[in-house]
C-alpha cells in the first residue's frame, strides 16, 4: 500500500454520519411495516380475505336460514350457529395463506431480498419483523372480520330464531379462534414462502397442506386417518374455531398442535434464511 | 477498505471464484474487471454477505460485514441484478431500507435528489427504465453515507450524460477518503474512471495494477513483421521479454522488440523482410489479450493460432 493513498481514518470501525445509526429489531419492524403498507397487492389480498370471511359467512347464514324449513334432520342436528356464520374462514384462509407466502417469496422473485439482507446482514431480524408485522395486521383485521361475520351471520339467522349471542357457550372462543387460526395459517404460508423462495411452489404446498392432504387422508383406512387426521393443521384448527366433533382434538390441544406446526415451519425458514446463500 | 483473502466460492461442482486475493484501498476508485463469468458478481455477493465463502475470507473495513452493527454506514452496494420490489415506489423502497439502519428521512430525499429521480420518486419502480433503475440502485447504495461503496456494472444502461455523472460521483466519493470498487467488462470505461485495476478471469486473479501501468503495458508497440523466412526470424527474436504470435503464415506479431532492432537483426542474418509495421494496441485489445485464456464463452472464430498466446506480465505476483 502506498502511503499517499492510505487513509488512517478508515482503520477500525466506521463512524456513521447520522447519530444513533444502528440496526435494531424495532427499526427493522418499522421498515417491514413501510414495506407492507406500500404494496397495493398486499392491501388487496387482505381486503379479499375480509370480504371472503364476512361475505361467505353472511351468504351461508342467509341460505341456511331460508332453507331451514326444508332442512333434513341430519342437517338440523349438526347445525351450529357460530360455525355457520364463520364458514367464510374455510375459504379466506387461502387468501391469508397466499398473502403470507407472497410477503416472502415476492422478495425473492423481485430481488428485493438482496437489498433487505444487505441492509440487515444478520438476516433473522428481517424474518422476525415480517412475522410480527404480518401477525399484527392480519390479527387485527381477522379479529374484526370474525366479529363482523359473527354478528352479521347471527342477524341473518335470527329470521328463523337460529341465532345465538356472543355470550353463549364457546361462541367467543370460536370467533377469536377463527382469527387466531387465520394468523397461524398466514404464518405457515410465510414460512413456506421463505423455505421454498418461490411463489408458485409456496402456494402449491400451502394448498396441498390445507386442501389436498386432508381429503386424501380420508381415502386411507380409518385406523390410519383417525390417528393422523386430527393432527393435520386444518383439523387441529377446526378443533378450536370450528364445529366440535368427536374426531377432533380438544380446543386447547388443537391450538397447541397448530402452533407447533407454525413454529416448526418458521424454525425451518429461519435456518434456511440464515444458513443458505440469498 | 476491502480485503479479499484466499476466497473460493463453489456452487455445486462449479467453481465461480478460486483462491482470489486482493485489497481495495480507500481514497481511490478501483476497477474490477473481467469477462462475463469471471467471478466479479460472485465476489461482490460475498463482499455483501449474501453468499458465504466456501473458503477464505472477505473483510469490509477490517470486519466481517455479516456481523456489522451499522451495515449501511460500512458498505453501500449495488448488485447487477435488480434488487427492488417492482410494485413499490422508489421513495418507499428507499425509506424502508433507510429505516432498518436508522437513517433519517431527510437523507432519503437527499439521495433521491442526488441521483436525479425526484420527479419519479413516487412512481412504481417496476416501470423504471434500465438507467433509472441504476440511479435508484446507486441511491440505495449511498443511503447510509457508507465508507465503502461497491457497484456492479454501474454504467450499464446509462446515457452518456449519466455515465459522466457516475464517473464524477465515484471520483468525488473516493476523494472524500472512501473505498470505491466498481465492476465492468469495458476496459475503456475503467481507464477513464478507475485509478487501480483488479483483473479477474475464470475466478482467478489475472492482474492487480494501477491503470497507468496497464496503459503502459497496453501501449507496448506491436510490430507486424512480414517475411518469407518468418520461422527463422522468429527463432532469432525469441527472448525472455519477447512475445510473438502469428495469425497467418509468414506474418509475425512481435512485442518487446523495436521495429529498428528487428530490421537490423534480419539484415545481419540475411533474412528477407517484406513488411515491417508498428501497430498501436488499444486498451480493449490489451484487456482481451490479458484475459484471452480465461474467457468463459469463446465465440468460435476461425482464427487459428499457430502459437499459443503468451500472457502479459503480472505485476502482483505470479499466480499460475
Amino acid at each position: 500500500m502506498t502511503s499517499t493513498l492510505a487513509d488512517d481514518r478508515t482503520e477500525g470501525p466506521v463512524t456513521p454520519r447520522y447519530p444513533g445509526m444502528k440496526v435494531t429489531q424495532a427499526r427493522v419492524f418499522n421498515s417491514e411495516w413501510t414495506k407492507f403498507r406500500s404494496l397495493r397487492s398486499t392491501n388487496i389480498t387482505l381486503l379479499v380475505s375480509v370480504l371472503l370471511t364476512v361475505g361467505l359467512g353472511a351468504l351461508i347464514s342467509a341460505v341456511t336460514a331460508s332453507h331451514w324449513a326444508s332442512a333434513s334432520p341430519a342437517d338440523r342436528a349438526t347445525f351450529n350457529a357460530v360455525v355457520t356464520s364463520l364458514d367464510g374462514v374455510n375459504i379466506s384462509q387461502l387468501a391469508v395463506g397466499v398473502l403470507g407466502v407472497l410477503l416472502l417469496s415476492g422478495e425473492y422473485a423481485t430481488g428485493m431480498i438482496r437489498a433487505s439482507l444487505t441492509a440487515v446482514p444478520k438476516r433473522l431480524p428481517v424474518l422476525w419483523a415480517k412475522l410480527g408485522v404480518f401477525a399484527g395486521v392480519v390479527g387485527a383485521v381477522s379479529v374484526a372480520a370474525a366479529f363482523g361475520s359473527f354478528f352479521l351471520g347471527q342477524s341473518l339467522l335470527s329470521s328463523k330464531h337460529l341465532n345465538v349471542s356472543i355470550g353463549s357457550p364457546d361462541a367467543l372462543r370460536m370467533v377469536l379462534g377463527a382469527a387466531v387460526y387465520l394468523v397461524l395459517v398466514g404464518i405457515i404460508g410465510m414460512a413456506l414462502g421463505g423455505l421454498l423462495r418461490n411463489t408458485a411452489a409456496g402456494i402449491s404446498s400451502l394448498v396441498a397442506l390445507f386442501f389436498v392432504i386432508p381429503p386424501v387422508l380420508g381415502l386411507l383406512p380409518t385406523s390410519w386417518s383417525d390417528r393422523i387426521g386430527p393432527y393435520l393443521p386444518s383439523n387441529a384448527g377446526e378443533a378450536f374455531w370450528g364445529h366440535p366433533t368427536g374426531t377432533h382434538l380438544s380446543a386447547l390441544a388443537g391450538l397447541l398442535v397448530l402452533c407447533l406446526w407454525a413454529a416448526a415451519a418458521v424454525a425451518a425458514a429461519a435456518i434456511r434464511l440464515k444458513k443458505v446463500d440469498a | 477498505m476491502i480485503e479479499v483473502s484466499g476466497l473460493t466460492k463453489r456452487y455445486g461442482d462449479k467453481t465461480a471464484v478460486n483462491d482470489l486475493s486482493f485489497t481495495v484501498r480507500p481514497g481511490i476508485v478501483t476497477g474490477f474487471l473481467g469477462p462475463n463469468g469471471a467471478g466479479k458478481s460472485t465476489t461482490m455477493r460475498v463482499i455483501a454477505g449474501l453468499d458465504a465463502p466456501t473458503s477464505g475470507s472477505v473483510l469490509v473495513n477490517s470486519a466481517d460485514y455479516r456481523r456489522a452493527a451499522v451495515p449501511m454506514a460500512e458498505l453501500g452496494i449495488l448488485l447487477e441484478a435488480k434488487a427492488v420490489h417492482t410494485s413499490r415506489s422508489a421513495y418507499n423502497h428507499l425509506l424502508a431500507l433507510a429505516q432498518t439502519n436508522g437513517v433519517p428521512k431527510s437523507r432519503v430525499a437527499e439521495v433521491i435528489d442526488l441521483v436525479g429521480l425526484r420527479e419519479v420518486a413516487r412512481k412504481r419502480a417496476g416501470g423504471f427504465s434500465l438507467g433509472m433503475g441504476q440511479r435508484l440502485g446507486i441511491a440505495s447504495a449511498l443511503l447510509g453515507d457508507p465508507q465503502t461503496i461497491v457497484l456492479d456494472e454501474p454504467i450499464n444502461g446509462l446515457d452518456p450524460e449519466g455515465i459522466l455523472w457516475v464517473r464524477n460521483l465515484l471520483k468525488s466519493l473516493a476523494a472524500e477518503g472512501r473505498t470505491v470498487l466498481i465492476s465492468s467488462h469495458l476496459m475503456s470505461e475503467m481507464a477513464l474512471t478507475a485509478h487501480h485495476l483488479i483483473v479477474v478471469g475464470r475466478g482467478e486473479l489475472i492482474a492487480d495494477l494501477d491503470v497507468e501501468e496497464f496503459v503502459a503495458l497496453a501501449s507496448t508497440n506491436v510490430v507486424l513483421v512480414r517475411s518469407p523466412q518468418a520461422s527463422q526470424l522468429r527463432d532469432l527474436l525469441l527472448g525472455p521479454d519477447v512475445t510473438i504470435t502469428s495469425k497467418e503464415a509468414g506474418v509475425l506479431e512481435v512485442r518487446g522488440v523495436s521495429a529498428d532492432a528487428i530490421g537490423d537483426l534480419a539484415f545481419d542474418h540475411h533474412l528477407r523482410l517484406h513488411g515491417l509495421a508498428v501497430q498501436q494496441a488499444s486498451l480493449e485489445d490489451a484487456f482481451m489479450e490479458m484475459t484471452r485464456d480465461s474467457v468463459e464463452f469463446h465465440a468460435h472464430a476461425a482464427n487459428d493460432r499457430t502459437e499459443a498466446p503468451e500472457r502479459l506480465p503480472q505485476t502482483a505476483g505470479d499466480r499460475r
